[in-house]
């Protein structure tokens, strides 16, 4: 592979739960991704824009406050609204399993939940990367 | 003869005497990765001195508890907490409980009121109602606590960030309901040091959020008497990923920081050290867990005596709520949870708590739905009814194991004082995300330790169901919550007198700049009807904000 896959893990809305997007940013990192870590509290602007900047090839969204209905669709929008269709949507956290298919069905990757391997994490993403990076 | 030999000869089940079978093959370690001996014997237990290191429960340095008779004379407060949607939902909640034999109230607000945010701020979106209550001003405190009797009841407020607020907003129904501020009883959590290091609900710089801290501790001693303070806690930095040394040492050190703190504000150590109490978490090893809240007692009651010169036994006793480890709950196999959830209350039982929280087996979906939470609350029933635990206070003194652990532990958290000492204290440390550090490896080392299957989780890395479907309902919060909260929020603006909100909300601003006590201002401003958004604003302007330099 020649360039290294580029993660923004990010935390939006008032979530402060940050151990899960702590635990996967740092074992992305171990496992050869460059990855970014939003900090705390970003709106969904504020996380696309920062997507955009550092040219990410995924985004991963860290919600364990229950605001996921929200806040997965807003950034959907605002990503497409930019045209990042080349850009992975993928997260975790608190989040139903019956609302992580609906979540899935309207155009997010695969969301995880409580209980997921990163290795899990990783290999789904090197798969992705695989089919979708030229 | 080989260890192997009973296998050989076909007689595994009928080992021969003196003999053992070779160890597994596997890490005997507790949930926090340390290692455990083989075999505890007398040797390990020879220095102690029962009167110095034990002493009878209710006697100093209260290692076997705080009270002379424990749960014979009276049992621990279950203490469920709750809240969801609006504050009439809320309302009907509290009702229902105290109806059924609830004595206490615990809160839980929702993200934005936790965040001093009201339910119309952008960054609200998708929060309001959903995992707690939402109180925008004291329009919603009033139906909160409508038709219950604050003088009668006691109520907690997980609040920290915006904690003065809302007890100016409860101080402010009191009032209403015709209660005088002497006679509320309650706790505030109010523990700001642990947002910085664990639950990252902050909003000011950690100087001025302490003030705060020391404004609500001034006010109380003087006027609100019976009021808890302070609840120190060490659930959110364990939720994080701390081990059991660090959550003991972090808390009990953001416990002196307060200590400190309103030392240097003026006031004797007998007058507010008595109303501090404590948070802990009840994690899955059952003889860490009793261990650490043996070694809280004792190290709190040494340094109280000793460091501050307390004289009073109030101020050397620790006293603490206890909440079973959300973080050690699966998302498989849900109905696994009721049975780590128990044991995890039995040790938090075994250990000497006051008041317990017992988490529903639907937790790491969603909140609790009503059957879910019954069966936490009957837990604990069975605990204080059925099982022989409470005959006889801290049942486990004398064991080799607890005590030698009980030891462990506390010189653990010793160590980590000195090193906090090092750095300048506790909030420097903070500064230097030392404890921010400490926390994340931790919780790294945790999850690499389920990875390699050194630590096995029943129906997740081990026992798993293929294809396993969720079979227990999930609650769902009405998505009109929000809509009927910005109604109402909407409605307050247009029918509040805005020129009195103008006018106490500039007195605030005075009394902030002058450094004053900010309380009075704020009972003034809660009676205007100021929203929270309003005076967290104000506060912001004064204080300014923190912005954390994230470490992972």
């Amino acid at each position: 592979m020649s360039k290294k896959i580029r993660v923004l893990v990010a935390k939006p809305g008032l979530d402060g739960h940050d151990r899960g997007a702590k635990v996967i940013a740092s074992a992305l990192r171990d496992a050869g991704f460059e990855v970014i870590y939003s900090g705390l509290h970003q709106t969904p602007e504020k996380i696309v824009s920062m997507a955009l900047q550092e040219d990410v090839d995924v985004i991963g969204i860290s919600i364990l406050s229950g605001a996921h209905m929200t806040l997965f669709p807003r950034i959907m929008d605002l990503m497409a609204k930019q045209g990042m269709s080349d850009v992975l949507l993928t997260g975790g956290g608190i989040i139903p399993p019956e609302e992580a298919k609906e979540l899935e069905g309207k155009g997010t990757g695969k969301l995880f939940g409580p209980g997921t391997s990163t290795r899990d994490i990783i290999d789904y993403i090197n798969t992705w990367a695989a089919e979708h990076r030229a | 003869m080989s260890k192997n030999g009973n296998m050989r000869n076909g007689k595994a089940d009928k080992p021969a005497q003196n003999s053992q079978s070779q160890e597994r093959e596997t890490k005997f370690m507790t949930t926090s990765s340390k290692p455990i001996d083989p075999l505890y014997k007398p040797e390990d237990v020879q220095h102690i001195d029962y009167q110095r290191d034990l002493g009878d429960p209710g006697d100093f340095p209260y290692t076997r508890g705080i009270h002379k008779n424990m749960y014979r004379g009276r049992l621990w407060t279950i203490r469920q907490f709750a809240g969801f949607g609006t504050a009439k939902d809320t309302n009907e909640r509290f009702q229902y409980l105290l109806k059924n034999g609830q004595m206490g109230l615990s809160v839980a607000f929702d993200l934005p009121t936790l965040m001093g945010r009201d339910s119309d701020d952008a960054l609200s979106e998708g929060e309001v109602g959903v995992c707690g209550v939402a109180i925008d001003s004291l329009a919603d405190m009033e139906v909160l606590f409508d038709g219950i009797p604050l003088d009668k009841v006691s109520t907690s407020m997980t609040i920290n960030s915006p904690a003065a607020i809302l007890l100016a907003f409860y101080i402010a129904v009191g009032e209403k309901q015709g209660v005088p501020q002497e006679q509320l009883m309650g706790t505030l959590q109010n523990d700001i040091l642990k947002e910085y290091i664990a639950q990252k609900e902050f909003i000011f710089p950690p100087e001025p959020s302490m003030k705060l801290v020391v404004d609500t501790i001034l006010y109380c001693t003087k006027h609100v008497p019976k009021w808890n303070t302070i609840s120190i806690s060490g659930y959110h930095i364990r939720e994080a990923g701390s081990t059991a040394a660090q959550e003991l040492a972090f808390t009990l050190s953001d416990g002196f920081a307060y200590v400190d703190a309103a030392i240097d504000a003026g006031m004797d150590v007998d007058e507010f050290a008595p109303r501090l109490s404590f948070f802990f978490n009840s994690h899955l090893d059952f003889f860490e867990e009793i261990a650490k809240f043996r070694a809280a007692r004792r190290i709190w009651a040494r340094h109280m005596r000793e460091r501050y010169a307390a004289k009073s036994e109030r101020s050397w006793k620790l006293r603490f709520h206890t909440q079973t480890a959300g973080c050690s709950l699966t998302g498989q196999q849900p109905i696994n949870n009721v049975m780590r959830t128990a044991f995890e209350a039995l040790a938090g039982v075994l250990g000497g708590t006051q008041s317990l929280h017992t988490n529903s087996l639907d937790e790491t979906w969603a909140l609790p739905t009503e059957k879910a939470a019954k069966i936490a609350l009957r837990t604990q029933q069975i605990i204080a009814h059925e099982i022989g635990v409470t005959n006889t206070p801290d049942p486990l003194a004398g064991s080799y194991f607890v005590e030698k652990l009980t030891d462990e532990i506390e010189a653990e958290a010793e160590a980590y004082f000195q090193k906090i000492n090092d750095l300048g204290g506790v909030i420097p440390a903070i500064k230097q995300g030392f404890q921010q550090r400490e926390i994340a490896t931790a919780a790294r080392r945790y999850q690499d330790e389920f990875e390699a299957k050194d630590r096995i989780i029943v129906g997740v890395n081990e026992y798993a169901e293929e294809n396993e479907k969720l079979e227990i309902p999930i609650l769902k919060i009405d998505q009109s919550v929000e809509k009927a909260q910005l109604e109402r929020l909407q409605q307050l603006r247009a029918s509040r007198d805005n020129g009195a909100v103008e006018a106490e909300l500039e007195r605030l601003r005075v009394d902030a700049l002058a450094n004053k006590n900010v309380m009075p201002a704020l009972i003034d401003c809660a009676k205007a009807y100021c929203t929270v958004g309003e005076m967290i604003g104000v506060l912001r302007e004064v204080y300014g904000t923190w912005v954390e330099e994230p470490v992972f």
